[in-house]
């Protein structure tokens, strides 16, 4: 049977893996290529890297870091952050990414997601979707999509919007609860069920995972296809291997 | 000895994965990532790698001008066909309304109908799934039966001759996970992507002698 995925997810700004990597005995726990071969070893189904580098000059630092990855960690590696053009796309694949993740760009030229997708194929494609809930007391939920780091507003449907994405060519999609980010509350389920049912494509589930029982709500409650999750296992709160443990426990397929 | 192992590129996406991953278990050999017709011929071992659509890999082959090559990798040397470099082995695929392949192996390639009964079987099948062996072979080598590989596609290929089945995997259907015969081995998964039973499958490869 095919495994759920349980995918640790790196921010790195300018080379640095934003706020560090808790491992034991790990020697340079800024360094995104160290801290990918740990996760490699540790189990992880596949790694993402969001690139959030503001300054244009170091852009391209994220393709050094890729190259390097690629060369010793052999498992999917996804990167997603400022992907503006077909031309980044494919700068990306070449460095070694195996998928790449448009976010904000999609929104504001969705012909780009199907570009790429008709170029490189729609299994390299994620589309990320940043969404918050906005409905009010006593409505039926309703969830809206988010740009520039869920601050900017798009009147968008999240899950029309999700549709639209896969019939664009998204192979996959990065589904993250704005509302939930940071929050160590657990997933918005309501949010990732109504996504996950509506498309053909897989859903990776982000946002507010805080403990281990969250990562088993997602793929139960949320019909999440693989769940990603960073602060829990930086900090060395969880190890991979627990995580999956856990997971199995609650009767989700694992790779062990 | 030398050891000269041909990764062919025509344009079919990024290549540096499964050479990084051959260089890796098998650091004495030379990995080319190539192009040349004459550099394929003159290897001791070829990669036929491949990613995207069914169409543009038979496109790609034909202005590469590398139909040829591939042809007689095929019946001349150890070869190894990864994902799109299998299903363009067969006869068609139904990709693109239907794309008429390289016809090395008899039968066809198909697209996954999701179930109703199976909601959460999407497509494409992407992830980590078993490979269940169903053929000794030299590839299998370390590797447990039903170890997990790691998948990414839509369409599965249908072998008009079981003997041609090395593996099946279950997703939606039973489908063939690798082909073998002679000198050929060729799988839907990645295996420079999948980890530690993916590098051995490789590395297998790599020492691997089909006249034994």
């Amino acid at each position: 049977m095919l495994a759920r995925r349980l995918i640790p997810c790196l921010d790195v700004d300018a080379g640095r893996v934003v706020k560090g990597v808790n491992f034991v005995d790990i020697i340079d726990a800024g360094d995104p290529v160290e801290a990918a071969r740990r996760y490699g070893d540790a189990g992880a189904d596949e790694l993402t890297f969001l690139d959030i580098t503001a300054s244009s000059d170091d852009r391209d630092t994220i393709l050094d870091i890729v190259e390097q990855v690629a060369a010793e960690v052999f498992i999917p590696l996804t990167v997603g952050g400022g992907i503006r053009s077909v031309a980044d796309v494919r700068r990306l694949l070449n460095a070694g990414a195996d998928k790449v993740g448009i976010n904000t760009a999609a929104v504001h030229t969705p012909e780009l997601v199907r570009e790429a997708s008709d170029y490189f194929g729609n299994q390299c494609i994620v589309v990320a979707i940043d969404a918050k809930s906005v409905h009010a007391e006593g409505e039926p939920p309703r969830f809206e999509i988010f740009t520039h780091g869920g601050r900017k507003a798009t009147g968008i449907d999240a899950v029309e919007w999700a549709v639209k994405m896969a019939d664009y060519g998204a192979g996959e999609l990065l589904l993250t609860s704005m509302d939930r980010d940071g929050t160590k509350i657990g997933f918005n389920i309501e949010l990732t069920r109504a996504v996950a049912d509506a498309v053909d494509v897989p859903v990776i589930a982000s946002g507010g995972v805080g403990n281990l029982q969250h990562l088993c709500a997602g793929v139960l409650d949320g019909h999440a296809d693989a769940v990603l999750a960073a602060s829990i296992f930086h900090f060395g709160e969880f190890t991979i291997q627990q995580a999956k443990l856990e997971m199995q426990k609650a009767g989700i397929e694992v790779r062990l | 000895m030398s050891n000269t192992i041909a990764v062919i590129d025509y344009g079919m996406g990024n290549l540096r994965s499964v050479a990084k991953a051959i260089e890796h278990v098998a650091p004495k050999s030379n990995t080319q990532i190539t192009s040349d017709p004459v550099v394929i011929a003159k290897a001791d071992r070829v990669v036929f790698p491949g990613q995207g659509a069914a169409r543009d890999c038979m496109k790609n082959l034909a202005s590469h001008d590398l139909s040829e090559a591939v042809h007689s990798a095929f019946n001349n040397k150890p070869f190894l066909g990864i994902c799109m470099g299998l299903q363009v082995l067969f006869e068609q695929s139904d990709e693109n309304d239907g794309v008429a392949c390289l016809g090395l192996v008899a039968g066809g390639v198909q697209r996954f109908k999701r179930l109703l009964h199976r909601p959460t079987d999407k497509v494409p099948h992407m992830g980590w799934n078993q490979v269940g062996q169903l053929q000794p072979h030299d590839l299998w080598q370390g590797i447990n039966d039903h170890a997990r590989f790691y998948f990414v596609h839509s369409y599965y290929v249908t072998p008009a001759d079981n003997n041609w089945i090395a593996a099946h995997t279950d997703y939606l259907v039973p489908f063939t996970s690798a082909v073998a015969r002679d000198n050929v081995f060729a799988t839907q998964f990645h295996p420079e992507k999948s980890a530690d039973s993916g590098l051995r499958l490789l590395q297998n490869f790599t020492q691997w002698d089909p006249q034994k």
